[in-house]
């Protein structure tokens, strides 16, 4: 009998699932909305419900990320720094570190060689460096959030300002004074690969980098990232999922553990 | 202080089963501990009715002996609280430590019993922010700054720490008419360096695997004797308490918490305000408190005053030589956590450090790369007295308790 575990990482912006037998079975994403353990329970049913599997036939659910504490379902509560190592490690065995760039936090996680936490950061109440700075951005700049990823090599106006509120008003006035929003974008995507690769070198970070989290789509920052760190940077199309999907194998890890001491 | 302190062994009777009088009484004593931390500024009023010079300090560079030469109490003043920011920040620019804001805050909205009752206020130059806060405090209140050198090394800095402590005396005999005697320093060196033995011990029940005392333990232990003014009564309570927490893990009747991570506590002071950090390191089972190389503690409790010296050269010299990071260079904070994580078997340190303090948030990276070359997980926290960051703190900390 195979087992089947499922992980379910609710974010400060979205609630991301996955179903999980020794590969990726099936996987949701749901904006979190209000009620982040609804918002969870309803995902983990989603996900059930496509496969066409009960609750029973899981062996283990293990929550993670800001709402893990919350979800009642769970058997087991990991943190995002855990689970985001476990998760790159299955998706790239070879990465040495994860740069995961979320809705609400930013962290660098340095990886041992069996995917384990060597070392990590994350950032100290600030939304700089963040997904909240970029969608803070596209509201300013009236574009949509994807609207970045296709924004192509060219002139890049720096912003100086260290803190997400006090860059909003310094764009304003660039904006005024006829800077064009192109470059302001990508001076703001240059300003979150500076401080993401000063995380990175602090935990002595190595490459191959994987990309996680919900910025790792964008094509250009991570063309920045590797300028500026000098070292190798992977996404996944499972970059978004990669906490939930380390969850999930943390929980099969656990299970299998758990029918060994059985037996 | 005449307040009559209640035994532990009277209260035993009245609290608990005899078959459970072992376990109930180190938690009596422990309440009974409580308790009078609470009542700490009754009895300051007390000593400040009957004439008793009430003395208010910051930091632990101030030597507390010559303020008890003088037959006054050294009073700890309130700073560890997020209520009184909003106000001190009429004054104070917002991008400055939370300690300093919260300081100055107190003394300003009157809400700190201690320095309500106190005659006059001993500061040091720790920092920038809080000498320049120091001008403005006088305002208030009297105060009296002593000039730290900005090292520990040298024949300069040692003459210049110990021609500032013989200023403190002569301020403090102008101040009250007083003359603080050889005979007073003497007696004084022996109360503190009794308190500091006393307290060691206390600490050292931390050393024990389990750990059978928890981090909030530990500090509220630690902060009934700093306002108990080292009274004969409080000293004989805590050695009490420790010798009955050692019979009682003994006899297997302390609670058994094995398998946590045993964690050691270094940085900026700890107060209220951060005791989510403890929380954070201590909740769902992950990890254990069980030093604290920060402010006090074991950093101030570990050198005593030298007793056959010159009372104010001994006096001088161990002051000066606090391993605090406002000391460049400050290579005795690292030799003090090798000890204390040899000693106390710690498994991770936790750096706190509060926003804006530049002189910890600089060391950090040293304090990181010493304890990797020793082979110890470090991770760093920075944080204020707000306690919205409760979810991101837990966050950091269980991930870090995974880590290791």
């Amino acid at each position: 009998m195979t087992t089947i575990t499922a992980g379910v990482d609710i974010g400060s912006t979205g609630v991301k699932a996955v179903l999980f037998d020794g590969s990726i079975l099936a996987r949701s994403v749901l904006p979190t909305g209000w009620s982040p353990a609804e918002t969870g329970e309803r995902a983990l049913a989603d996900l059930l419900l496509e496969r066409g599997l009960r609750r029973t036939d899981l062996a283990r659910v293990t929550a993670t990320g800001y709402g893990r504490k919350i979800f009642r379902e769970a058997d087991d509560i990991i943190t995002e720094i855990t689970c985001h190592a476990a998760g790159a490690f299955f998706l790239e065995p070879e990465a040495r570190s994860v740069l995961d760039l979320g809705g609400q936090d930013s962290k660098a996680i340095a990886l041992g060689g069996d995917g384990s936490v060597v070392d990590f950061l994350m950032n100290d109440k600030c939304a700089a460096g963040t997904g909240r700075f970029l969608s803070m951005t596209a509201n300013l700049l009236e574009v949509d959030l994807r609207w970045f990823d296709a924004l192509g090599e060219g002139e890049t106006h720096p912003i100086s300002s260290m803190c997400a509120v006090f860059a909003e008003s310094e764009m304003v006035g660039l904006l005024a004074s006829g800077v064009a929003k192109e470059a302001l974008a990508r001076g703001v995507l240059d300003s979150i690969a500076s401080r993401s690769a000063g995380m990175l070198q602090r935990v002595a970070a190595r490459g191959p980098v994987l990309f996680t989290g919900g910025l790792a789509r964008c094509a250009p920052l991570l063309r920045m990232l590797e300028r500026k760190t000098g070292l190798e940077f992977r996404s996944s199309e499972h970059s978004q999922t990669a906490g939930a999907l380390g969850a999930a194998v943390l929980g099969a890890m656990k299970a299998r553990v758990r029918r060994a001491t059985v037996v | 202080m005449r307040r009559p302190i209640i035994s532990s062994r009277r209260l035993l009777p009245e609290r608990g089963f005899r078959f459970m009088a072992t376990l109930r009484s180190s938690r009596a004593l422990l309440d009974h501990i409580s308790e009078e931390s609470l009542a700490a500024p009754v009895r300051v009023k007390e000593a400040k009715e009957r004439g008793v010079p009430v003395v208010g300090t910051f930091c632990v560079f101030t030597p507390w002996e010559l303020v008890r030469a003088i037959g006054g109490i050294s009073v700890s003043l309130c700073s560890t609280s997020e209520k009184p920011i909003a106000a001190a920040e009429a004054h104070l620019p917002r991008n400055l430590c939370p300690l300093i804001k919260s300081s100055y805050g107190f003394a300003l909205t009157d809400t700190c019993p201690y320095f309500h009752f106190c005659d006059i206020v001993i500061g040091e130059t720790t920092c920038d922010g809080k000498k320049k806060m120091y001008e403005y405090l006088n305002r208030l209140r009297p105060v009296h700054v002593m000039q730290l050198p900005q090292t520990t090394e040298g024949e300069t800095a040692r003459a210049l720490w110990r021609a500032e402590t013989e200023r403190l005396k002569s301020v403090l005999e102008s101040f009250y008419g007083r003359t603080i005697t050889d005979d007073a320093l003497r007696e004084a060196i022996r109360r503190k360096n009794r308190e500091r033995r006393v307290l060691n011990r206390f600490f050292a029940l931390a050393r024990l695997d389990p750990s059978p005392l928890t981090g909030l333990e530990i500090l509220a232990v630690s902060d009934y004797l700093k306002y108990s003014m080292a009274s004969e009564e409080a000293l004989g309570v805590a050695e009490e308490l420790t010798a009955m927490i050692e019979e009682e893990r003994r006899l297997g009747k302390r609670r058994e918490t094995a398998g946590r991570k045993r964690i050691l506590i270094t940085g900026c002071p700890l107060g209220k305000s951060l005791h989510k950090v403890i929380r954070a390191v201590e909740e769902q089972g992950g990890g254990m408190v069980v030093a604290f190389e920060n402010c006090g503690n074991l950093k101030s409790s570990s050198d005593l005053v030298d007793e056959s010296r010159p009372p104010m050269e001994a006096i001088a010299d161990r002051y000066l030589h606090i391993p605090c990071s406002c000391m460049s260079p400050n290579p005795r904070r690292l030799e003090f956590l090798s000890r204390f994580c040899g000693e106390y078997a710690v498994d991770g340190v936790v750096d706190v450090i509060l926003q804006a303090c530049h002189t910890y948030s600089v060391e950090s990276f040293s304090v990181r790369e010493h304890l990797k070359a020793l082979g110890i997980p470090y991770i760093a926290v920075e944080s204020d007295y707000s306690q919205g960051d409760e979810g991101q703190l837990s966050t950091r900390m269980n991930a870090f308790l995974e880590m290791i």
